[in-house]
């Protein structure tokens, strides 16, 4: 991982779907090691860069769920232009917690949130055509696009992403170990 | 107070100019602008575009999963929701917390704000700050700080993880950890822990001195900017103690006007709805809460770092005292109200925090003592804290069998709502109106939505619905879910 002096950097993509962050703070949790990270990788679109639009990338991170037509609409931003599309997080891949809603009717939630809650005053529903379509369900991204890897947890910690990400750039096949594979 | 770009006359003949994604903030926000002909500004919305149902998914839960359940609302300050829902149930539960589980507590707490705070401003704001708002786009982030200025970006690195290994060592976890329980806590500190965070606590006061320098040398290099930019007058709200000072875990709800004066005070965390009221409007999932007695118009207001380091009397740790008081002189008798001094304040929140994080590291009630203790069950509770964006309430009724009846969440970033729309809309009056629009002048309006560290993650708790029709189709182009609304 040392010297890369000539070398094209890597290009890595990140985005959030339907979820909560989590997973892009383990990212941020590889701490020290996002300094040398930074000297192998470009970041494209990413919550920590300006950049709005996917360009065409090595990598793409993609944490959340799909909820709404925009995540369906970045989702498949990602995978036209990511060569490895990775799931990162239960979100991504099962839906996580924001698929509890699955069960309920979204109209009788709008009402209860927005109309018939104590505290509020002239309630209604947000119907303007900036708020972007709702899905009836959240769904996993597989669901959606085809995934290259999934890597579990409720974040997976930022020592799982570090070693798959080295692994994967550095021409391993990413592997980890029992402790890095978590669920929780 | 002025709302006057809030909507345009007749919409139909502006043109549209949208920031999408908002981005270096957590969550999901886009920004419109209407123009004329002319490129005035006639209007200006931030917009909160996602939603999630957490209020009305917890119904039905059992109350001792919440507070592990909340935590997936926002990954930036689960350490917040764990414990306003923890403190919720601890009133359910009519439970007095245990003088260890409090500390513990406490120090996560303290633990969250600094990883917070340094996350904020090293690792999304001090690229605008550093390099200025109409610098190249592929420098604005934290690698072009690390090439820059690496000494900076390593101390905001080793700042953050500092605070994670706080959380770490109280709650499990960093992110989304299990350590505090309904009444209570359900570990004690490690020794081991303890003397490894004690190793690096100098270190973690020194690097958040350095930087409150920092940021004062950069309001002292452009005055003009820094007391100007998105400035305007706002009523705010905290937590504070009942002497007055800062407490950031607990207290009772203070309000004061955009002179600087007390309106109301004393107010006991149960009885936030006496207080606030909210309103939704038709284009945003995010409502907008304001003081009941003002009215939605005169009562709307600021949380958060900017807020409270003017709401409290004092700040109860020495360093981070003297830095208030200078900040207060900043404003020579007014109210500090541009919105680029919520970094200055945010940064003296940190070094309170690495304050208190070191006195706490003291005290042997962390390794040993209660962690719960007994009460008498009630069915209704409110938990009240002051995250790192600002005041998050977490409102609960629990019924007999167990289960929650009720949940009623106002976020932080929820109470900023209209503060951060005024914001939007001042810059946008001041630096965009008449202008060509380039991408560094539409950076400005990120920036003031961006110095309020917005959680719109956090924020996007509630349902919405459009009126539309789609269908999703899955990989192999087999139509997987359709959405009616009519
Ligand atoms: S998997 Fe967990 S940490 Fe990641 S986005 Fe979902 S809730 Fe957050």
């Amino acid at each position: 991982m040392s010297d890369s002096i000539g070398m094209p950097r890597v290009r890595v993509a990140t985005t959030s779907l339907a979820g909560c962050f989590g997973c892009h703070m383990s990212f941020l949790d590889m701490d020290e090691r996002l300094l040398e990270l930074a000297k192998i990788v470009e970041f494209d679109r990413s919550p920590l860069t300006d950049i709005k639009h996917c360009g065409p990338c090595d990598i793409g991170l993609i944490e959340g769920g799909v909820c709404n037509a925009e995540n369906v609409h970045v989702l498949r931003e990602f995978r036209r232009n990511c060569k490895t599309l990775v799931a990162i997080g239960a979100c991504a891949i099962n839906g996580g917690l924001p698929a509890q809603r699955n069960h309920l009717d979204l109209g009788d939630c709008l009402q209860q949130v927005y109309v018939g809650r104590d505290g509020i005053e002239e309630g209604g529903v947000p119907d303007d055509p900036e708020l972007p379509l709702l899905l009836d369900r959240v769904h996993p991204i597989h669901e959606v696009v085809r995934v290259d890897y999934f890597i579990p947890g409720c974040p997976p910690s930022g020592e799982a992403i570090w070693k798959f990400l080295t692994d994967l750039i550095g021409g391993r096949t990413p592997r980890l170990a029992h402790p890095l594979l978590r669920f929780d | 107070m002025d709302s006057s770009l809030e909507t345009a006359a007749d919409r139909e003949h502006l043109h549209r100019v949208v920031i999408d994604p908002v981005s270096r903030v957590e969550g999901h926000g886009k920004v419109t602008l209407l123009l004329d002909d002319d490129d005035h500004v006639r209007e200006a919305r931030l917009h909160i575009v996602e939603f999630r149902g957490f209020e009305v998914f917890i119904q039905g839960r059992p109350y001792w999963e919440v507070p592990v359940m909340v935590q997936r609302l926002c990954g930036i300050c689960p350490v917040s929701h764990h414990l306003a829902a923890s403190k919720a149930m601890d009133r359910v539960l009519g439970i007095p917390v245990t003088r260890s589980a409090e500390k513990l507590r406490r120090l996560m707490h303290y633990g969250q704000i600094l990883q917070s705070h340094a996350l904020h401003f090293f690792h999304l704001s001090s690229p605008d700050l550093l390099f200025g708002f109409e610098s190249e786009v592929g420098k604005r982030n934290i690698v072009g700080v690390a090439a820059a200025y690496p000494e900076v970006a390593r101390q905001g690195v080793l700042l953050r993880k500092f605070g994670q290994e706080v959380i770490r060592a109280t709650a499990g976890k960093r992110i989304h950890g299990t350590g505090s329980v309904p009444g209570g806590m359900n570990r004690h500190l490690a020794v081991e822990d303890r003397d490894a965070l004690r190793a690096e606590i100098d270190h973690m006061v020194e690097w958040s001195r350095a930087a409150v320098e920092l940021v004062k040398r950069l309001h002292r290099a452009d005055p003009a900017l820094y007391d100007e930019f998105g400035r305007f007058r706002a009523n705010v709200m905290s937590l504070v103690r009942a002497d007055g000072a800062m407490d950031l875990y607990h207290g009772a709800l203070r309000f004061r006007d955009a002179d600087g004066k007390i309106l109301v005070d004393k107010v006991p965390d149960q009885s936030y709805r006496s207080l606030i009221r909210e309103q939704v409007k038709p284009w945003s999932y995010m409502k907008f809460p304001y003081l009941q007695q003002l009215g939605p118009d005169e009562g709307w207001y600021q949380v958060g770092p900017l807020a409270r380091v003017q709401n409290c009397d004092f700040i109860p740790t020495p360093l981070a005292e003297a830095e208030r008081r200078e900040f207060i002189d900043h404003g020579r008798g007014e109210p500090v109200r541009a919105t680029l001094a919520y970094h200055w304040a945010r940064m003296i929140e940190m070094l309170h925090a690495a304050e208190v994080i070191r006195d706490l590291l003291g005290d042997g009630d962390l390794l040993e003592g209660a962690l719960l203790a007994d009460g008498e069950r009630g069915n209704e509770g409110v938990g009240i804290i002051e995250a790192p964006r600002g005041t998050l309430i977490h409102h609960y009724q629990v019924g007999d069998d167990d289960l929650v009846t009720m949940c009623n969440l106002i976020v932080s970033t929820t109470h900023n709502n209209q503060a951060m729309n005024t914001a939007v809309r001042e810059v946008a009056r001041r630096y965009l109106d008449g202008r060509k629009l380039t991408e560094g002048l539409l950076n400005h309006i990120e920036v003031a939505i961006r110095a309020y560290d917005p959680c719109l993650s956090c924020a996007t708790h509630a349902l919405g619905k459009m009126p539309l029709v789609l269908e999703l189709a899955d990989a192999g182009g087999e139509v997987v879910d359709r959405v009616v609304r009519d």
